[in-house]
């Protein structure tokens, strides 16, 4: 396989998941402003957080009100991690390998991306903007199942599942770490119909909600972190992100996945040993923020590996 | 209960102004063509908003599907799609089987020349052509000099530009052996007129062009078949921006072959490899759709950063199969053009089935002095030009442009060529809720493989602006599907 066709491939499955995510937190936040309007309680400044682009914000825009916020993340081109911005990314990405993917893939992400296009350009989300955003995340999730049910599960297919997962790792991982002192008890909440709210959104931000209950039932901060991070059947959970990831690497190289043939394997097996031996408890006596902070890097880390091994263009060895 | 008006009613025999061009559905007294019986029956029976809502749909296909041309020079938003018409062109079997041989006897003769010229020029030393018009042709590469191309095929692939005059002869306007673009929209318009009058196929037994996709990996495959079994074939394009990126994907995508860019190969030890994820992978012919200009900085412009550095070299080697060959521009210069039928006679011994548009060059004194008395009635074009440039057309044009052209000419009359003015066919096209007329040109595909094929058909480009003669998609062109039908008993 071409290597700017895997990268290519790796992006736009990266890319597609990051416009998802990024609309399912925006519609838990819509949801809880109502909830929480009787408290005065607006809260949309820890969304651009969990992208991690307060500093680009401020440059243009003077305050995080709501209708700032929405248009940032939604269809401001100016942020690289919007929605819109991400789908052109994807779109450009499936434009140059048309010919690689199912033309059902490609026809689904150029509607995503013309669906989302056209509202943007009708002077931004209106009142049915809850709707707007079911409608990307369910995109969203259609084009992994048109992927899944269209393309061979070939190595073009493994680059696409390993950039998904790599990303839903580093998402899951944002939501812990902004969302996260809401976690910690405050006296006037304790037990009250605001906590519980609180923390249900946190859980729906990852699509967690019903999974959660089935597996713990009764909401505590320690079983979140356990079930986000180190579940390893729940799919956004980050242990069972880099668990799927690292099988689709030694899908590509295919070497034995006890072991590791290349640098990104020994970086990513390394980050997933140390997530299966450890405990929510060790993680949330360590420090949430030092622990996702160190999630984050190493991820990084498996992503530069990826790139230096595979789409290197320098790498003209025979 | 109010009817909705239909075609006939609003648009009748009597009310579609044939004019005094050649029309492609309708004969002089506005009755319609035998062969287009059917269609028009079809037609008038629909209501003119079912027309319009059949036509609608395919464009809202075309943009869904992404079947889009790039424009030059915008930001986002650039992709366009190239305005349909669904209304088919029709060709009688018969005549297309005419059109079908002078392409093959055009392409057979064009091939020979280029080698020719390229070799041993015998065509120059034996004066059938003057040796000055191809030495001083901008796209005479004197790099290819001495090249040997596989199976000796030069136009593996070519775009002819055919027009009717008024009488509805076909002409050769231009041969296009370079990187001739459209066949994709041939392929895809099809599908969408297959959606749009599905009985209309059945009843009237159109010549089927899906095998074209497949004739093309094979005339790919057969120029490395000395070399290996298994040939690794690609497209090489410009890439993602190119105006016409959209059919290099396609036609990748329909043979199942690699989509590569410049940056994607590279030369090792005079043989071309893909970079891929598993390290440099051979590649042996190149169905390429980037310039001569461009497609190697260390033989042609040392600017390109869209070629392949040594791609040349390993061509010359015989390690590397490249479709089409280099070189070919020098049959697209529209001076060497006025040659074509010396040349048909020179290499075949034979008579050109289709004739050129009447050329006059003007480096030639006793034709410019004509030329430039006559700048009102002629279209003046540089030699070196496409997509409709740089053109005087001279009875729509000013006084001062003919004073300019005038000087133009005078200052380097071997880059100017005149022809009269053509009255181009025209073929009635959907404007809001009627027909009217619209000049048309057709653009047949032929591939040049183990044997010489001719696409049934080809693009039927539309000049949709109201009495326009330039059918070019940057120019606000459109297009038919055409369909090569059988003589009707």
């Amino acid at each position: 396989m071409l290597s700017r066709v895997a990268e290519s491939i790796y992006w736009m499955s990266r890319y597609v998941e990051r416009a998802e995510n990024v609309a399912r937190f925006i519609s838990v936040n819509l949801n809880l402003s109502m909830d929480l309007a009787s408290e005065g309680h607006q809260q949309w400044l820890p969304l651009v957080t969990t992208t991690g682009d307060d500093k680009l914000f401020y440059e243009h825009y003077d305050a995080p009100t709501k209708r700032n916020v929405l248009q940032f993340l939604t269809f401001d081109r100016n942020n690289p991690n919007s929605i819109l911005s991400s789908l052109v990314g994807a779109r450009e990405c499936a434009r140059s390998i048309r010919e690689v993917i199912s033309a059902e893939m490609w026809e689904h992400i150029n509607n995503f991306y013309l669906m989302v296009k056209d509202v943007g350009g009708a002077d931004g989300v209106s009142e049915e903007q809850l709707v707007f955003y079911e409608q990307i995340r369910a995109s969203g999730q259609h084009f992994i199942g048109i992927t899944d049910a269209t393309m061979t599960h070939g190595e073009g297919w493994h680059f696409g599942q390993f950039g998904r997962f790599m990303e839903r790792a580093d998402k899951t991982s944002r939501i812990l770490d902004v969302k996260y002192y809401i976690l910690l008890p405050s006296p006037q909440h304790v037990g009250s119909p605001f906590d519980e709210l609180q923390w249900s959104a946190l859980l729906r931000s990852a699509s967690a909600f019903e999974m959660y209950r089935q597996r713990y039932g009764r909401i505590i901060p320690a079983n979140i972190v356990s079930f986000l991070v180190l579940d390893r059947a729940f799919p956004r959970a980050i242990l069972h992100c880099l668990s799927k990831a690292n099988d689709s690497l030694h899908a590509i190289s295919g070497s034995d996945p006890e072991s590791f043939s290349n640098l990104p394997e020994q970086r990513l097996g390394q980050l997933r040993a140390s997530l299966a031996f450890t405990s929510a408890d060790d993680i949330i006596n360590r420090g949430m923020h030092e622990f996702v902070d160190d999630m984050q890097r190493r991820v990084n880390a498996v992503g530069l590996a990826l790139s230096n091994t595979f789409f290197a263009r320098e790498a003209d060895v025979a | 209960m109010q009817q909705q008006t239909s075609m006939e009613q609003i648009n009748g025999v009597s009310e579609y102004d044939v004019g005094d061009f050649y029309d492609e559905m309708f004969a002089h007294d506005s009755s319609p063509r035998d062969n287009c019986n059917l269609l028009y029956k079809r037609v008038i029976g629909l209501t003119s908003l079912d027309l319009q809502r059949r036509k609608l749909a395919a464009e809202r296909s075309m943009v869904r599907l992404g079947i889009t041309f790039n424009v030059y020079g915008d930001e986002e938003g650039t992709e366009r799609i190239i305005p349909f018409d669904i209304l088919p062109r029709i060709i009688n079997a018969d005549e297309w089987q005419w059109v079908t041989d002078g392409l093959k006897q055009r392409i057979a003769a064009l091939n020979l020349f280029i080698g020719d010229i390229y070799s041993d020029q015998k065509i120059l030393k034996d004066r059938a052509i003057p040796e000055h018009v191809v030495r001083s042709a901008a796209s005479f590469r004197p790099q290819c000099v001495g090249l040997k191309p596989p199976k000796g095929i030069w136009c593996h692939i070519t775009g002819t530009d055919l027009v009717r005059d008024q009488e509805g002869k076909f002409y050769v306007l231009e041969d296009n052996l370079r990187c001739p673009s459209g066949v994709s929209y041939v392929l895809q318009n099809r599908q969408l007129m297959k959606q749009a009058f599905p009985d209309l196929f059945e009843s009237l037994s159109v010549r089927p062009i899906d095998d074209y996709c497949g004739k093309l990996l094979d005339a790919l495959n057969y120029l490395a078949e000395d070399r290996t079994d298994t040939p690794t074939v690609g497209v090489l394009t410009p890439g993602v921006y190119n105006s016409a990126y959209f059919e290099h994907s396609f036609l990748a995508q329909q043979m199942g072959v690699d989509l590569v860019e410049g940056r994607d190969l590279v030369v090792q030890d005079k043989k071309v490899y893909m970079r891929t994820t598993k390290g440099l992978a051979r590649i042996d012919v190149l169905y390429r759709r980037i310039d001569d200009d461009f497609i190697d900085p260390k033989v042609f412009r040392e600017d390109s950063l869209l070629g392949v550095p040594g791609l040349i070299e390993a061509y010359e080697a015989g390690n590397i199969a490249l479709a089409n060959a280099p070189g070919t521009g020098i049959a697209d210069d529209k001076v060497v053009y006025a040659y074509v039928p010396e040349m048909i006679k020179y290499y075949l011994g034979e008579d050109p089935i289709l004739s050129n548009v009447p050329t006059f060059v003007c480096w030639d004194e006793k034709q410019r002095d004509h030329v430039l008395k006559n700048l009102d009635k002629f279209v003046v074009k540089p030699a070196n030009e496409s997509g409709g440039y740089g053109m005087l057309i001279g009875p729509r044009s000013t006084r001062e442009e003919q004073a300019k052209f005038a000087d133009l000419i005078k200052a380097n009359p071997r880059n100017y060529i005149a022809q009269p003015t053509l009255s181009l066919s025209r073929a009635p096209v959907i404007i809001e809720d009627h027909l009217e007329g619209r000049h048309v040109d057709l653009r047949p595909f032929i591939i040049y493989g183990r044997d010489v094929f001719v696409l049934p058909g080809g693009l039927t480009r539309v000049a949709l602006k109201k009495g326009s003669l330039v059918v070019n998609s940057s120019q606000g062109g459109g297009s038919k599907d055409t369909w090569v039908v059988e003589e009707l008993p």
